[in-house]
């Protein structure tokens, strides 16, 4: 059973800024929008570009990534679902670095993602899995201090990595 | 009117002959035999995504000219990508679409709308400053160096029919070598012209 902790979303904000991300990229998700998007969104260290599609910013991401500027991608679980296709393509084929940061919406309070009665909700983490692509679930406060670290072995290794965030931070 | 691609290409590539280019599918091929250069980037992965990584190029290399050749059953797949490279308005991209009004690899089956949709009209109302039409070689010459000069996001549609067919090389547009040229070769350039 997962915890019933709360989550900071300016610690997250830190670890992002530890992590050397310059770009945020985003569709507005209800689980990260209030603690995270719109903190990010007036922050002067980050550039936001909003996009109309989750896609897009997979491949605005990817375009990054050869100059080696560091972007996160922010959606919700439903648009992993529905970038499934650039994912594969820039995540597995060619191995980029690209940073995901997904909320889990409708994910039941104390459930873990695998527990959800939400489909959408239930096969991310299968479906990650299927495509060995790494991931790390915030659930609570003490699962946010490695995200930089995370951030920078994923560049290191040049390979995909997605956060799931089960709570929406405050 | 309509011209050649492979002519409207070659003209682009005498006016462009250093500039960092993601070509797509029929275009790319073309483009590869045409300009062969460690600054185009093949690897799109995903069809539709031309735009997309070309604004995420054009984001991290502010100094350097970006065009992309997109393709119109590509385009169409991104649509979305207009009002977004319109809404971050980057001064170094320059958005082309060749538009023959059929999705040319997959079988030349007709795209919807076919050859009637004005896509320049859809990028300007999307947020594009400037959008051009050509559907003729000489037109196509004689507005070429406006279209390239100045400031962008830049839009045109080129109305095209096949020409040389090139080969089909979809080994090169996938191989990680072509990647890490590009990267290589990239970095190179920002490290010539530091942003």
């Amino acid at each position: 059973m997962f915890s019933g902790n709360t989550i900071n979303g300016s610690s997250i904000v830190s670890e992002l800024k530890e992590a050397r991300i310059r770009f945020v990229i985003a569709l507005p998700d209800i689980v990260t929008c209030d603690g995270l998007l719109w903190p990010l969104s007036r922050d002067p260290d980050f550039q936001l570009i909003t996009v109309c599609k989750e896609d897009e910013g997979v491949s605005i991401c990817s375009g990054l990534s050869y100059s080696e500027n560091r972007a996160v991608v922010m959606m919700q679980h439903t648009g992993f679902l529905d970038s499934i296709n650039s994912i594969r393509a820039m995540g597995m084929d060619y191995q980029l670095p690209i940073i995901m940061l997904v909320g889990l919406q409708g994910l039941e309070p104390d459930f873990s993602p695998n527990e959800s009665s939400q489909n959408g909700v239930r096969i991310i983490v299968p479906m990650l899995e299927l495509m060995q692509i790494d991931f790390h679930i915030l659930d609570k406060q003490s699962d946010v201090s490695s995200i930089s670290d995370l951030i920078d072995s994923a560049y290191k290794k040049s390979s995909p990595y997605v956060f799931l965030v089960t709570r929406s931070p405050v | 009117m309509t011209m050649r691609r492979d002519e409207a290409l070659r003209l682009l590539a005498a006016h462009c002959p250093d500039e960092i280019v993601v070509p797509v599918f029929q275009s790319a091929f073309d483009w590869m035999k045409i300009r062969p250069h460690e600054l185009n980037y093949l690897c799109i992965g995903a069809m539709g995504q031309a735009s997309s990584h070309a604004l995420g190029l054009a984001l991290g290399c502010t100094d350097q000219k970006v065009l992309v050749l997109d393709g119109d059953g590509s385009l169409l797949m991104n649509l979305g990508s207009l009002i977004t490279i319109g809404s971050c308005a980057p001064e170094n991209l320059w958005h082309f679409v060749l538009n023959n009004g059929i999705y040319e690899v997959n079988g030349d089956f007709p795209i919807p709308g076919g050859r009637e949709t004005d896509f320049s009209s859809i990028a300007t109302a999307a947020g594009f400053p400037r959008s051009y039409n050509f559907d003729d070689i000489e037109e196509f010459r004689k507005g070429l160096p406006e279209v390239l000069a100045g400031s962008g996001p830049v839009f045109v549609c080129l109305k095209v029919i096949c020409g040389e067919h090139y080969p089909r090389n979809y080994e090169t547009i996938h191989d990680a070598r072509q990647r890490a040229s590009f990267k290589s070769a990239l970095m190179a350039r920002l490290s010539t012209f530091p942003s």
